[in-house]
């Protein structure tokens, strides 16, 4: 049993959206750079996931990002994960699997928002001997696959699903992915197999904002149709609008019986349209003068308002 | 001299062994006969994973169920576990160290599918690989016993596995352990370390190369990572003339560089022969035209001592010819490359 739309407060969910995005900015003009556009785009789908559309435990209290602690060895050596800031696990509660990495600022601001990283852990970004990398990894808070290599999650999500439905778990894996990620083969593959072993306990939502790090998608490899060849895979597909909340929450709950995917379209500069004149290179937001960074500043200024 | 035959010793041992083992699950990737794995799956349905030919998903997939506390063993060609899907297995399997079991099949020149199926860099890509144990097998003793070294660790492990028809070579109850050499021999003219099917092939010459004299202190190696065990710097320290690896892999990365590893580390100057592949790919062939077209044979022993010592030993082609010549038409035969 998911959240019903009822459990849902959506009004939380536009205030975890914003926040994401006042803490993304925030920090990309306090550094002079960052992933500032996935945020703009993926704000409500994460504030839908982290807002009770994933069915996650809370910690009592926001949890502080730990230091590196080395790398996994053999003999369970530093095999823990950043798993623990969704909660832990329970054979009932659904899991969060984020497939890319890229969007770690964006995760970590989501983290903060619902209670479960601390508040001054930004400040660990991207520091060295820190966890909260810049490009998140199994250690890193909210993830708990190492997958800065994209599209190597969906496997890895399809292996905890199986297990999960072997032992008899009624909760659900989620998977939240990039739409460049459907460039990659093993995407397919992995699309495939869910089909194949009819893992209805399986979703994914993806934030299709048809940008990446060369520029517009259809630029640099189309995907779409890309509900249609999901589709064909044998999933139940939802192309939805990505600042929807209403329109995710209710294609989470709808009735099916397949994997199911959650196509949701962005827009890159959402809650920002200053970025736009930067567009259509909007992976990396660097400032390239002062001028250029009050201008942001007052964006800032305007969304704490 | 002749060994005992054991067709598909994985096949049934590997069935029992799993009975008590419920947390033992197998993926395949559409070569599940092939891998002897096709009764397992017909006796724990429940148990085995079909992931069709899509190894990188199946690399992910493993990783997931480990880390849900499952054993997988994957079990595929060589090249399709390491080659094909590399960059997940070292992401998904190898940086978490998940105890993922990576059984592949047909290594070396073992296959005569070509290029396309012979692993002949596998353990030179592994052996870099952090948190990775690499196994080889010799004989149908350490094919069954292999599976207990590999179950105990707590962390990725690949096997190079045999199929088929298997010699028997070492003792049934001599089980394979994990970073131990076994010494077939003892001297000090030559230190001779071999691994995988090059074992069996080296003791065809090797009572050739001692009744002219020559004294070789001969150790089988199983496990290629770690490399520690205090054996080979024994022996390899010990021997006065040369010492010789011989390996069904590139000389590049594999047994022969892991032991020049450790006599540059130890100081020990004798000079070192890499039997093996010499930096070139193979192509589709018998096992036994390659072993000669490549220098993996024998008669490439019994050269290898010839230089070492710098002088002619007068073995005979036919007295090296007593080999084991495997039947490719046998009944025994897996039933598909």
């Amino acid at each position: 049993m998911g959240p019903t739309d009822s459990a849902i407060d959506i009004s939380r969910i536009h205030d975890i959206a914003a926040g994401i995005r006042r803490r993304v900015l925030d920090h990309t003009l306090n550094n002079n750079g960052g992933y500032m556009s996935q945020a703009c785009s993926s704000a409500e789908l994460l504030g839908c996931l982290y807002g009770g559309v994933a069915d996650l435990p809370v910690p009592e209290a926001p949890l502080l990002p730990p230091s590196f602690p080395g790398t996994p060895a053999p003999g369970g050596v530093n095999r823990n994960t950043g798993a623990v800031f969704h909660g832990g696990r329970s054979p009932h509660h659904d899991r969060l699997v984020v497939s890319p990495a890229h969007y770690a600022l964006v995760v970590y601001a989501a983290l903060i928002e619902t209670g479960r990283l601390d508040e001054d852990a930004l400040a660990d970004f991207n520091k060295d001997g820190s966890t909260v990398e810049m490009i998140g990894a199994e250690h890193s808070p909210g993830f708990e696959t190492t997958t800065g290599s994209l599209a190597q999650a969906l496997s890895q999500s399809i292996g905890i699903a199986l297990a999960r439905r072997t032992r008899g778990e009624s909760g659900k894996t989620w998977v939240f992915m990039s739409d460049g990620e459907f460039q990659e083969g093993q995407t397919w593959e992995a699309l495939q197999a869910a089909s194949h072993y009819s893992l209805d306990s399986l979703r994914i939502i993806v934030d299709v904002n048809q940008a990446q790090c060369d520029g517009p998608m259809d630029s640099v490899m189309s995907i779409e149709p890309l509900a249609e060849k999901i589709s064909a895979f044998g999933w139940d597909v939802h192309k939805l609008d990505g600042h929807d909340v209403e329109g995710i929450i209710a294609a989470s709950n709808a009735q099916g019986s397949k994997p199911r995917a959650l196509l949701c379209y962005t827009d890159p500069v959402r809650g920002l349209p200053l970025m736009q004149e930067r567009a259509p290179v909007l992976h990396y937001l660097r400032f390239k003068s002062e001028d250029e960074r009050a201008r942001y500043q007052q964006a800032y200024q305007e969304m704490v308002k | 001299m002749s060994y005992e035959i054991v067709a598909r010793p994985h096949q049934e041992n590997f069935i029992a062994w799993s009975k008590d083992k419920p947390d033992v699950v197998v993926l395949s990737a559409d070569l599940t006969n092939s891998c002897e794995v096709g009764v397992w799956r017909d006796t724990y349905p429940d148990r085995f994973f079909s992931m069709g030919m899509a190894e990188q998903n199946m690399l992910g997939v493993a990783a997931g169920m480990a880390r849900e506390g499952l054993e997988p063993w994957l079990h595929t060609f060589s090249v399709f576990l390491y080659r094909r899907p590399l960059d997940q297995l070292q992401m998904s399997v190898a940086y978490p160290a998940l105890p993922v079991r990576l059984v592949g099949f047909l290594p070396g020149i073992m296959t005569p599918g070509g290029v396309t199926h012979q692993a002949i860099e596998d353990i030179a890509v592994l052996r870099a690989v952090p948190n990775m144990t690499v196994l080889e097998v010799g004989d149908a003793t350490e094919v069954e016993s292999v599976i207990d070294v590999a179950h105990a660790i707590d962390g990725p492990v690949y096997i190079r596995q045999l199929r088929g028809e298997v010699s028997r070579i070492f003792p049934r109850d001599e089980p394979m352990v994990l970073n131990r050499a076994r010494r077939l021999s003892t001297g000090d003219d030559i230190s001779l370390v071999t691994s995988g099917i090059m074992t069996e092939e080296a003791l065809r010459a090797l009572p050739l190369i001692t009744e002219r004299g020559v004294s070789v202190d001969h150790l089988h190696v199983s496990t290629l990572k770690p490399f520690s065990d205090p054996q080979v710097v024994e022996s390899v320290s010990r021997a006065r003339r040369a010492v010789i690896t011989m390996e069904n892999h590139s000389i590049v990365g594999g047994l022969g560089s892991a032991v020049a590893e450790v006599m540059a580390e130890n100081a020990v100057a004798t000079p070192l022969r890499r039997i093996g592949i010499k930096d070139t790919y193979a192509h589709g062939a018998s096992q036994k035209y390659l072993m000669a077209e490549l220098g993996l044979d024998a008669r490439s022993l019994v050269s290898a001592v010839e230089e070492a010592l710098g002088k002619p030993l007068h073995i005979s082609d036919e007295e090296l010819s007593e080999a084991r010549v495997i039947d490719v038409h046998s009944t025994a035969k897996a039933e598909a490359l």
